[in-house]
């Protein structure tokens, strides 16, 4: 069971593409049609150099990348079986357009025993550099684990 | 939102409703996303783990919610954006996202707005609730 001892603890790096096609393929599984994600001209008009990225897909590019994507719950002891994604926040400091390469770096930050141990809340946060080392977004995800 | 006059608080500058979310739509999701996680997908492994069926991935109701965002704000005006998944979200699930202005702030000369946000099912029961912090 997972416990204090993995504080601190990092995650294996993560270097992700920002790839066009994968990217349309999310659009199309969401039914999104915004032109500013879609079209390059919009994009210009609306200030990016490329096509952005929306919110939630910095959460995708590190699974996709992602060799082993759940391999650190294993590391901790933790069956992905009892997982559920309890929380989710980002950050954005800088945009991240359509041929980027990203590097994630995470580790956990916190563990903490809810409902009398019935829950462990585990928190991985990452930090987000783009090819030019350009610090873009952080993310905090917090991992729910029914014990 | 538009961009001429500044939101005011209590305002609803964000609504979008979506189809039912279908198995279909989460093995496409299960692919787009990377989150391979049979749990979304696979019925025998979700009852095995405890769960009459498959059910959504938390980060694509999050996903539809930020559609929903970036329909009424320009994405690079998004500064933070965060959610609780406060409850599973089922098979046949329609949802409703919305946010309302909750409170204008000003950041180092930056003009901005916290937009309190949910995720809700045709019952309007809260599947995810959070928030976004917007430049106006």
């Amino acid at each position: 069971m997972v416990d204090q001892s993995a504080v601190g603890r990092p995650l294996a790096p993560v270097t992700a593409r920002v790839e066009p096609g994968r990217l349309r393929f999310f659009f199309d599984t969401l039914g999104e049609q915004n032109p500013v994600y879609r079209n390059d001209e919009a994009a210009r008009a609306a200030g990016y150099a490329a096509t952005p990225v929306p919110p939630t897909y910095l959460f995708c590019l590190e699974m996709l990348d992602n060799q082993n994507p759940f391999g650190f719950l294993a590391e901790l002891g933790i069956d992905l079986a009892r997982v559920l994604h309890g929380e989710q926040r980002f950050a954005y400091h800088a945009p991240v357009l359509v041929g980027d390469t990203l590097t994630f770096c995470s580790q956990v930050t916190s563990v903490a025993d809810k409902k009398g141990g019935a829950m462990t809340m585990v928190v991985v946060e990452t930090e987000i550099t783009n090819q030019h080392g350009v610090h873009v977004a952080g993310t905090a995800r917090t991992i729910v684990v029914r014990n | 939102m538009s961009e001429t006059r500044s939101p005011v608080v209590g305002e609803r500058v964000v609504f979008k409703t979506f189809p039912p979310i279908t198995r279909h739509r989460l093995a496409l999701y299960c692919g787009a996303s990377g989150d391979h996680n049979p749990i979304h997908v696979d019925i025998d492994f979700a009852r095995a783990a405890g769960f009459p069926d498959v059910f959504s991935h938390g980060m694509l109701v999050m996903a539809w919610l930020g559609q929903a965002l970036t329909d009424a704000v320009p994405p690079q005006h998004i500064r933070s954006f965060s959610t609780r998944f406060a409850a599973i979200t089922q098979l046949g699930t329609q949802l409703t996202c919305e946010g309302h202005v909750a409170e204008l702030i000003e950041h180092k000369g930056e003009k901005r707005a916290r937009l309190a946000l949910t995720a809700s099912d045709q019952n309007g029961e809260v599947k995810l609730a959070g928030e976004a912090i917007i430049a106006l």
